[in-house]
């Protein structure tokens, strides 16, 4: 497995029999494919679908939230923006999960603008993180050797105290109250390695060997 | 009840410094034919409130590459790397707004109500001028109605009354638009005689005008 795998397979974990789930872009999208056979998750797209289908080559009209033709599950709806973001903000979706250019020990999450660089727009991230019921941030450890995990965001906030869990192709790391846990480290690396690559203040008390991970 | 409208009927509702609405989503039920005849139009100075930029060749960013858009509310710009450069160079005013509160800040004007409170934004750079409530104990933004002169609607099937449904994902912002503008225009993907009232997701009366084919 890829880093990118290893996130989506172990992020996949997480999601309940039953869940409503609405996926982000990136390695978010790459979280369906790795469902438990048995489980039954349904996926939103926050352009307009209950019950999000895999991506299509043939003609249609239905697109995801990234633009890319894709498909409807049986007994999916179709919905406006309106009824989307009522899901969405309203505390009707139960896990999202989404891409992050950085986040912090306090579940702070920064990812849609590097001010005087790239100015991409927020979409629906802020809406997403400050409705859905469980907050999953999955990203790259480091860029460039720098750490993602911080202290505290160093660029604009989508949304401030909103992650709950953290997976990076290193670890798992649970955000609560008395800060940033380290829950699992995947078995190419060690507790130290972790720390190292982390700039955020990391609680250890039992770690474990990354689930769902080869 | 047919109030079918000719181009160049359409392209004389058209003028300078408008505010328009444009449905679709990364123009998945965006009306390009009705894009084709603001450019057609040379009209100039708009605000354009769209879920997004579109594409350099595709959707509102084609009228943002054409150079008639003053100001751009949407709440994404990064599929349009043209609105990047024009906002480096000071050439276009980019209001970016979370998803779901420019819908309801469109659907706010339709209904008549001033605004919303949302936690969205709190704690945020989206906060910045705004007044923030406090309501139960819960803080919220105070987010202000936004309606528009013009809103191009598509993605829709119509009946011959008037009323209208949309293909597939192409609903995403239209309905809400189709409640919040002085003139309501719609473009078809489909004419059928008759939508079951059952079925109907904008009533005839918000809509003005059908583009004729």
């Amino acid at each position: 497995m890829n880093e990118k795998e290893i996130i989506a397979s172990r992020i996949a974990l997480e999601l309940g029999d039953g869940d409503l789930v609405n996926l982000g872009i990136g390695i978010p999208t790459m979280v369906a494919d790795y469902v438990p056979e048995g489980k039954h998750v349904t996926f939103q797209a926050e352009n307009g679908i209950i019950g999000l289908g895999p991506l299509t080559e043939e003609e249609t009209n239905i697109v995801n939230a990234g633009g890319m033709k894709a498909t409807i599950k049986k007994g999916g709806a179709f919905i406006d923006t309106i009824t989307s973001f009522t899901f969405i903000r309203g505390g009707h979706i139960d896990v999202t999960v989404l891409g992050a250019l950085e986040v912090d020990q306090e579940g702070s999450i920064a990812s849609w603008i590097i001010p005087g660089k790239k100015v991409p727009g927020m979409g629906g991230a802020m809406d997403l993180v400050t409705g859905a019921k469980k907050v999953i941030i999955a990203l790259k450890h480091t860029n460039n050797g720098q750490s993602k995990v911080l202290k505290k965001c160093s660029l604009p906030l989508t949304a401030a105290n909103q992650a709950n869990l953290i997976v990076t192709e290193m670890a798992v790391m649970k955000v609560e109250k008395d800060g940033l846990h380290l829950l699992e480290v995947h078995p190419d690396y060690s507790i130290e390695d972790v720390i190292k690559a982390t700039e955020a203040d990391l609680i250890i008390k039992d770690v474990q060997k990354m689930k769902g991970v080869n | 009840m047919k109030k079918f409208i000719k181009k160049n009927d359409f392209i004389k509702l058209l003028k300078d410094e408008m505010t328009i609405s444009v449905g679709g989503f990364l123009t998945n039920g965006t009306p390009e034919k009705l894009i084709d005849l603001v450019i057609e139009s040379k009209v100039k100075g708009l605000t354009v409130i769209c879920n997004d930029g579109g594409f350099e060749d595709k959707g509102v960013g084609r009228l943002i590459v054409n150079n008639q858009v003053k100001k751009l509310i949407a709440s994404h710009i990064g599929t349009n790397p043209y609105v990047g450069k024009l906002m480096q160079e000071s050439k276009i005013e980019v209001e970016l707004v979370p998803q779901g509160t420019l819908a309801e800040r469109i659907r706010a004007f339709g209904a008549g109500l001033g605004g919303i409170l949302t936690p969205t934004g709190l704690q945020t750079i989206v906060e910045n001028g705004k007044q923030i409530l406090e309501v139960k104990g819960q803080k919220y933004l105070l987010e202000e109605a936004l309606g528009a002169d013009l809103a191009l609607i598509g993605g829709a099937v119509a009946d011959d009354y008037g009323n209208l449904k949309y293909s597939q994902t192409m609903r995403n912002f239209n309905p809400v638009m189709a409640t919040a503008a002085e003139i309501v225009v719609v473009e078809t993907v489909k004419r059928v005689s008759e939508i079951d009232p059952e079925d109907v997701i904008t009533p005839f009366p918000f809509v003005d005008y059908i583009l004729e084919d």
